[in-house]
């Protein structure tokens, strides 16, 4: 279920980049000078790295090895040609 | 003069960084030591070398003169899909990389292909395409750095002598350095860089007189109001630049990196800040770009807009050439040093220069990860190493880094920019068209050295097909596009003002989507790895 969540709310944020309503208005200026299209990318930047955060904390990854720290197991000479 | 004086002393910390790294540690003989800083990054040092790895020249300078031109939608168009997808592809495969790098004792990508897909020349194949896309991004970093050297010191310091400057520093730390090296480098440069930005952006909105009355007299000119909307830009081209940063986690010297961390944890703050980070170097860049349409009174902007001015009023009735020698005229690449120069302190242009001279030398990664490829997948790879050693391996490895940054040197004193531009532009998409191979290795069992090598053989031709198809047809006039080929009604292909469209999309869009679809059917049709193969790979 949460990773289900995870999975939607990064395809809802991939959508929201595509953001058509503020695609012909530079107004309202946000603090006076920056263009609403331009804010609501660098708000999207924020939301990026807010999702980033979500997923490090419930879906960090588990892969084959990530456990080990300095010393290889097997596997194949990886320098020989097959 | 005292701008460039700042510039050379920074660029001799950055070189004794190189040679630091060299005297300090005891592994620099080995080939992990050299190569991967024995596997050994912390997170500080990990996540600021990586996000200064992908700095390049072409991020800063060209961010900043690509919304001279086109205006707000820049930061949209680049920085703002890659705060979603370089972070994103990090944590889903560089960590898996970062894992089986650890675990099988892999160096570069080729290599964990040829042990995923047992195969050896297709291996072979991947990294001859892969190397091909990576020169023209070190040819471009000399010249970045010739220029950047030239417009500081207003001419002082000559286009030739600036670009050997910068090749041989960056040739010394990482000649000396390898992996450690360049990430102290990359590390201290791209520190510098996010603490030089905010004082840029300061000291340059005071001196053009506010941001404020700027962007309301641009809003009250209708030839400049478009700038600050999206309105000149199709949705569809939008959409296509989402597909660009998948070429991140695809480019050699990305991958080679996330194999430098000392755990996986250390990929964690990586991915959350990487779009903080992202938002802190290019939302001024590309401000500062935009609010440059009204520094009229800097002679050389005004006559970037007289080009402009005359390309979109007169452009559809001029030749081909005099189209071509205004879009040279109005190109924007150094509207970011030129308002530093205009409005900034002698003392802080040279600290903001050094700033901007960090991007520019981030071709760094790139060499080191060329010379790791080729001694590894290479050299190594037939017969080098069992016959020579590790030491000789290492040698081999600087010598093809001295090799190299000399030919790009050379190169780059004699051919035009614009043609590794172009090359750099094709590559963007290339690597993207590439992150399948990577994709299906690591998350697909059932994908086999084939489809690797039907999706890679795809990449090398559709590249050079686009290559093709721009040199030979000319660009559009702007606001138009010439549709050459046509069915039923819709616009197959057509070259525009800037490039090629595609139903539409930039090529990048199809020329993923065909591979991913290669690797799919090849791979379906043809024989998977052993089970004892697979099995080192998936649980």
């Amino acid at each position: 279920m949460k990773k289900a969540v995870l999975v939607l709310a990064v395809l809802v944020l991939y959508a929201l980049h595509q953001d058509f309503w503020f695609w012909r208005s530079a107004r309202p200026l946000v603090f006076g000078f920056l263009p609403v299209g331009l804010f609501y990318h660098a708000c999207y930047s924020v939301a990026a790295a807010l999702l980033m955060y979500a997923l490090v904390r419930c879906a960090w990854p588990r892969h084959p090895g990530a456990e080990v720290e300095s010393s290889r197991r097997g596997g194949p000479p990886v320098d020989q040609p097959h | 003069m005292i701008p460039a004086l700042i510039v050379f002393l920074y660029l001799a910390i950055v070189f004794y960084i190189g040679i630091f790294a060299f005297r300090h540690f005891a592994d620099r003989e080995q080939v992990e030591g050299y190569f991967l800083a024995s596997r050994s990054l912390g997170t500080f040092v990990f996540l600021f070398s990586l996000f200064g790895t992908n700095m390049t020249a072409f991020a800063i300078l060209g961010s900043s003169g690509h919304a001279f031109a086109n205006g707000i939608v820049t930061y949209g168009l680049m920085p703002s899909a890659a705060g979603l997808v370089i972070p994103l592809t990090l944590f889903l495969i560089g960590t898996r990389l970062w894992a089986l790098g650890k675990k099988y004792g892999f160096i570069t990508p080729v290599q964990m292909f040829r042990d995923r897909w047992e195969c050896g020349h297709i291996g072979t194949v991947i990294f001859a395409v892969q190397a091909a896309m990576l020169v023209p991004y070190i040819i471009i970093g000399v010249m970045g750095g010739g220029t950047t050297l030239q417009v500081i010191s207003g001419g002082w310091v000559p286009y030739w002598l600036g670009g050997a400057v910068v090749a041989l520093v960056v040739m010394g730390y990482v000649f000396f350095g390898g992996m450690r090296g360049t990430a102290w480098v990359n590390t201290f440069q791209t520190v510098l860089f996010l603490s030089f930005g905010v004082i840029a952006i300061i000291v340059i909105g005071v001196g053009m007189g506010g941001f404020r009355s700027t962007v309301e007299s641009m809003l009250s000119n209708p030839a400049l109001a478009p700038l600050l909307t999206r309105e000149r830009i199709s949705p569809l081209y939008f959409f296509s630049y989402t597909f660009i940063p998948l070429s991140a986690i695809a480019f050699p010297h990305i991958c080679i990196f996330c194999l430098t961390a000392r755990r996986m944890i250390q990929f964690r703050k990586t991915v959350v800040f990487y779009p903080l980070c992202i938002m802190l170097i290019w939302l001024p860049c590309v401000f500062l770009g935009v609010a440059a349409n009204r520094a009229t009174d800097i002679p050389e902007i005004q006559s970037k807009l007289e080009a402009r001015r005359t390309l979109a009023t007169q452009g559809a009735k001029l030749a081909v050439e005099q189209r071509e020698e205004l879009r040279e005229k109005m190109r924007g690449d150094d509207v970011l040093l030129l308002l530093l120069k205009r409005h900034a302190p002698l003392w802080l242009a040279g600290i903001l220069g050094a700033g901007i001279m960090a991007a520019v030398m981030a071709s760094d990664s790139q060499i080191l990860a060329l010379s790791t490829m080729f001694t590894e997948d290479v050299f190594a790879y037939y017969g080098g190493k069992q016959r020579f050693g590790e030491a000789a391996q290492v040698h081999t490895g600087r010598l093809f880094v001295v090799l190299l940054t000399v030919g790009a040197y050379l190169v780059a004193l004699e051919a035009p920019e614009n043609i590794f531009e172009l090359a750099i532009q094709y590559a963007f998409s290339g690597y993207a068209a590439l992150s399948p191979l990577l994709v299906a290795a690591l998350f697909w069992k059932k994908s086999t050295k084939w489809g690797a090598l039907a999706s890679t053989l795809w990449v090398a031709v559709s590249v050079a097909a686009v290559a093709v198809f721009q040199a030979v047809v000319p660009p559009a006039p702007p606001g138009q596009q010439t549709v050459v080929w046509e069915l039923g009604g819709a616009d197959v292909l057509a070259r525009t003002p800037s490039g090629t469209a595609v139903f539409g999309f930039m090529p990048v869009v199809p020329m993923t989507l065909v591979s991913t679809l290669l690797m799919v059917v090849v791979s379906l049709a043809t024989r998977k790895p052993n089970e004892a193969t697979l099995s080192r790979y998936f649980h």
